[in-house]
């Protein structure tokens, strides 16, 4: 006998249930509970703002995608950076700027790329206002390190992008493993308080954290 | 195993080590109070009502899920892995690395690896394990285990933790913290830049999706499970839930209740290897699902709502025993009241049997607890079953004699109320005599009335 079948029979002796059966009941199962506020849409930004920059991150919102590259600009005085393929980016012209990697398609310079980097330059899929978070599914325009190696990130979002909260999201996206191998949610800057609680931001991840908000796509 | 009296009354007696543990389950209480309260939270009753009903639901199908769980994580291109103990989910990991020529891998925090002795069985066989939670490296080096669930180093200092650094790896010294977690950024980079293999535990595993989601703050399980080629998963069968949109009720929950986060700074869903097009991520995934007890407390129909835990060290926090003796004088990786509750039933009854004790009972613990579990009435009960197997084994003849003495005093009035005002005469010498010396010497005792209810009652009919 295999563990697995070892397992699975203890399971069902310990349940006296036979293999094979779905359960019985479905009742807490039947509608799952998502609670999504009825707030005004177009105050999503502003609150997204207010969560974002509590968490320690910077804010910095722009009224068009012409004005996205002076604001990336100033951030990157003297510094290099990586950024993803999201069509965004290429929109806002950030892919033109001379201190910006991009069009990665292998893994293994990828990597190298970001470990040397000093900024990485992302687009999000979502922005979630109730938490300041940015929801980023790996793809072939947004990969994982990106967002993760470097010390800083910058994620550039388009305005339509913000929901009310992780509700709405899994509302959107019920079944993310249908999409992506790796969706991940991004809430403030990489932190500990491992040694005397004591925070600290940018143990693993990036300390510093950026989000430029586009009204106008 | 007795109490470790010794060691409790050296914490008790440790002015340093009580203000730490103090201190740091004090903000922990802070931070969860601020976002659960309902001017913030209006649901978070609904919500933990919802969370213990799906865990039930989940436990009482467990077999269902599990392999509804394994075919979709097989359709997303991962193995499943099923391991009956530590030594069989370490056998996998070793034989694993062994085919890849492996000799370190990265791990990210997980509770269930400290459980089996995953670094241990790994470092038998020259496979190094390098723990890259802060916290957790910290205690790697320092050869120590976990002070809590999710504070693990907690206990320690930052002289300590230079101290430990300078020894193990020859640092300079330095007590800056920023500084110190720069150090520590800095190696452990490296050994996420090498490492072909990542491994991490899992907060929940999802069966709908064949996915598992970590929950962190650091960044360093999204290395372990991004940046090299191989991703080892090791979870608990309990860890289950049906449905991605059930985590719209858990990660509103484990943040908040764990570090009053409403969510951590990273929090990942991962199903398989990276797809077809993806530019990163591993090429291959491997969940190991571990029973190692966990089908034996299923059997009772009660105590297997202890396998609803999801680990957020609320119950820890809020306990005033762990707050008095702190994490290392639990037996087990799991302390506090769920740690309580649980090392007796996976280690044996007969095991600890003072674990189900060591609790006031006050249910602070069942109060702040995200999933409902009814730890005192666990712990009642468990101290029903050490008690019956004590009077099976003929023990416990003073505790006995002490109760039937009592019941027969309380069934005589004359001499009740004789010993009773003897009692309230002698009753100031409670805190010298021998045995209960230890107990009072942490609590303030009542003093006796001037007058017994019996004297106070016939002086009043004599009055009317």
């Amino acid at each position: 006998m295999t563990a697995r079948e070892h397992i699975l029979g203890d399971i069902r002796r310990a349940l006296r249930r036979a293999a094979g059966h779905p359960p019985l009941e479905t009742a807490p199962l039947s509608t799952p509970a998502l609670r999504i506020p009825l707030t005004d849409r177009n105050l999503y930004a502003e609150l997204f703002g207010q969560k974002f920059e509590n968490l320690g991150g910077k804010f910095i919102r722009v009224r068009d995608t012409a004005a996205v590259v002076p604001a990336v600009a100033d951030l990157l005085v003297q510094k290099s950076a990586v950024a993803s393929n999201a069509p965004f980016l290429r929109k806002c012209g950030i892919t033109g700027l001379p201190q910006v990697h991009a069009a990665f398609t292998d893994r293994e310079e990828l990597k190298a790329a970001c470990a040397a980097a000093d900024i990485g330059i992302t687009s999000v899929d979502y922005a979630l206002a109730a938490t300041g978070t940015f929801v980023m599914l790996s793809s072939h325009n947004e990969a994982r390190l990106i967002s993760l190696l470097p010390p800083a990130h910058i994620a550039i979002i388009p305005r339509s992008r913000i929901l009310a909260n992780l509700d709405e999201l899994l509302s959107i996206v019920p079944r993310p493993a249908d999409q992506t191998s790796s969706m991940v949610l991004i809430t403030g800057p990489s932190r500990t308080a491992d040694i005397e609680q004591i925070l600290v931001r940018g143990v693993h991840g990036p300390g510093e954290v950026y989000a430029i908000l586009v009204d106008q796509e | 195993m007795n109490a470790p009296e010794t060691e409790i009354q050296q914490a008790v007696d440790d002015p340093r080590l009580q203000l730490a543990i103090y201190t740091a389950t004090r903000r922990l209480i802070d931070h969860r109070a601020g976002v659960v309260n309902a001017e913030v939270l209006p649901y978070y009753q609904d919500l933990r009502n919802e969370a213990n009903a799906i865990k039930k639901h989940t436990i009482e199908n467990l077999d269902y899920y599990l392999e509804q769980l394994e075919s979709n994580v097989i359709a997303h291109g991962g193995n499943v892995v099923f391991c009956r103990t530590g030594a069989e989910a370490a056998d996998f990991v070793l034989d694993l690395a062994k085919k890849r020529g492996v000799h370190m891998l990265v791990k990210s925090k997980s509770m269930t690896s400290e459980e089996i002795h995953f670094n241990e069985r790994l470092e038998a066989h020259q496979l190094e394990a390098v723990e890259t939670d802060l916290g957790e490296y910290i205690l790697q080096l320092a050869h120590q285990r976990p002070y809590h669930i999710v504070a693990p180093a907690l206990h320690l200092t930052r002289y300590d933790v230079a101290d430990v650094f300078t020894k193990e790896l020859g640092a300079e010294n330095e007590v800056v913290i920023e500084k110190q977690t720069k150090f520590a950024r800095g190696v452990l980079r490296q050994k996420f830049l090498e490492a072909e293999i990542g491994v991490s535990g899992a907060n929940f595993l999802i069966a709908d999706s064949g996915a598992i989601v970590v929950v962190e703050n650091e960044g360093n399980a999204r290395l372990s499970t991004s940046a090299p080629k191989v991703h080892i998963a090791i979870a608990g069968i309990e860890k289950l839930i049906p449905r991605a949109q059930d985590l719209a009720v858990f990660l509103n929950l484990l943040g908040r209740s764990a570090t009053g986060q409403p969510l951590t700074s990273y929090t990942s869903f991962l199903s398989g290897p990276r797809r077809a097009g993806e530019i990163d991520g591993p090429d291959e995934f491997y969940l190991l699902l571990l029973d190692n007890g966990r089908t034996k407390l299923l059997a009772d129909p009660e105590k297997r709502q202890s396998l609803y835990c999801i680990r957020c060290g609320a119950c820890l926090n809020h306990c005033p025993v762990y707050r008095k003796i702190g994490g290392h004088n639990y037996p087990w990786v799991y302390s506090g009241p769920i740690g309580a509750i649980i090392t007796p039933q996976f280690h044996g009854i007969t095991e600890d049997t003072w674990l189900p004790f060591a609790s006031s009972l006050c249910g602070a613990c069942a109060e702040v607890c995200p999933v409902k579990i009814e730890i005192p009435k666990l712990l009642i009960k468990l101290r029903e079953e050490v008690t019956e197997v004590k009077r099976r084994q003929q023990s416990g003849d003073v505790e006995r004699f002490a109760f039937r003495l009592f019941a027969w005093i309380a069934t005589h009035p004359k001499i009740y109320l004789m010993l009773a005002s003897l009692g309230s005469l002698f009753f100031p010498l409670v805190p010298r005599i021998g045995p209960l010396k230890k107990w009072a010497s942490q609590r303030a005792l009542p003093e006796p009335a001037h007058q017994s209810f019996h004297q106070w009652w016939a002086s009043r009919r004599g009055s009317e």
